[in-house]
């Protein structure tokens, strides 16, 4: 299992500097696709099949389809640009600090984590009085705690996705500004444009 | 029995890799829908081999799921790029 985990995360790594260095804007995206296959298979050699699940679904599935729509109104070529040393050192020092802060994390699986040992009593004891005299354990968790997460989580989804269709949609009022006829045509040129790149 | 999965995942990960050089060196387009297809099968028969080495069948439904996902981008993929948009009647 340890040998496989080496390979996908070597993998993942020669994927993403692809992704990084290519100016194939549309090779990008198919790369993407590879990198949110990989990646949920590693989640799925971790044994967590239901992050793999949704990396699946929302990286192979949904975001490919979304960044070809946005591509169609972009183009398919990224302008040069030259590696610049102030965001290097930048993303270094982040990538640094992120790399420091997982030395205090427990162990993967270790039974001492908190994670494990802390939160069960609480739960159980203060769940009754917090819920209002709610009988059931399991309801509180679920439909109390766990409701404002998911409230939270619903709402910055539906932010996410309103502002992409806002972004995928935005060529739709200039093209048809009144007072233009040939408005379409700059869009279908870039359409035949991005067609034979 | 591991022992047997353990190569079997191995191998499936060097044509993984295989297929990743292909698609990064891939001239045409082509070829990296070829490498990029074949990558996603791949990941399904991985997936398959790890849920049959660690003994719990109820990863397969996600195989599934990603042979549908694959299917599903590469007709995407495919459209897009022989229609330049979708091809679709409400992006218009």
């Amino acid at each position: 299992m340890i040998a496989i985990d080496i390979i996908i995360l070597a993998l993942l790594a020669a994927t993403a500097v692809t992704i990084a260095r290519i100016r194939d804007l549309w090779a990008a995206v198919m790369f993407t696709g590879i990198y949110s296959f990989l990646s949920a298979s590693w989640m799925l050699n971790l044994d967590a099949p239901d992050v793999a699940f949704t990396e699946a679904a929302v990286g192979a599935g949904i975001s490919t389809v979304l960044m070809l729509s946005t591509l169609a109104l972009t183009g398919f070529k990224q302008g040069r640009s030259g590696v610049r040393i102030v965001p290097l050192l930048a993303v270094v020092a982040t990538g640094g600090i992120l790399i420091y802060g997982t030395l205090d994390m427990h162990h993967f699986g270790d039974p001492n984590a908190p994670v494990q040992i802390y939160p069960k009593e609480s739960f159980v004891q203060k769940s009754q009085p917090d819920m209002h005299g709610l009988p059931n354990v399991v309801t509180a968790l679920l439909a109390s705690y766990r409701g404002y997460d998911t409230l939270g989580e619903t709402a910055v989804i539906f932010t996410a996705g309103t502002a992409v269709l806002l972004i995928l949609r935005r060529e739709k009022p200039r093209s048809s500004r009144p007072g233009s006829p040939e408005s379409d045509s700059p869009e279908s040129e870039q359409n035949t444009e991005g067609a034979s790149a | 029995m591991t022992h047997l999965f353990l190569a079997t995942s191995i191998a499936i990960l060097v044509t993984m890799t295989l297929a990743l050089i292909r698609a990064m060196l891939g001239p045409t387009v082509f070829d990296r829908v070829l490498a990029l297809n074949m990558f996603g099968t791949k990941t399904v028969l991985l997936i398959c081999v790890l849920d049959f080495m660690s003994g719990r069948d109820d990863f397969l439904d996600l195989a599934l799921l990603y042979s549908l996902m694959n299917f599903i981008g590469m007709v995407a993929l495919l459209r897009f790029t022989e229609f330049g948009d979708f091809g679709g009647e409400n992006l218009e």
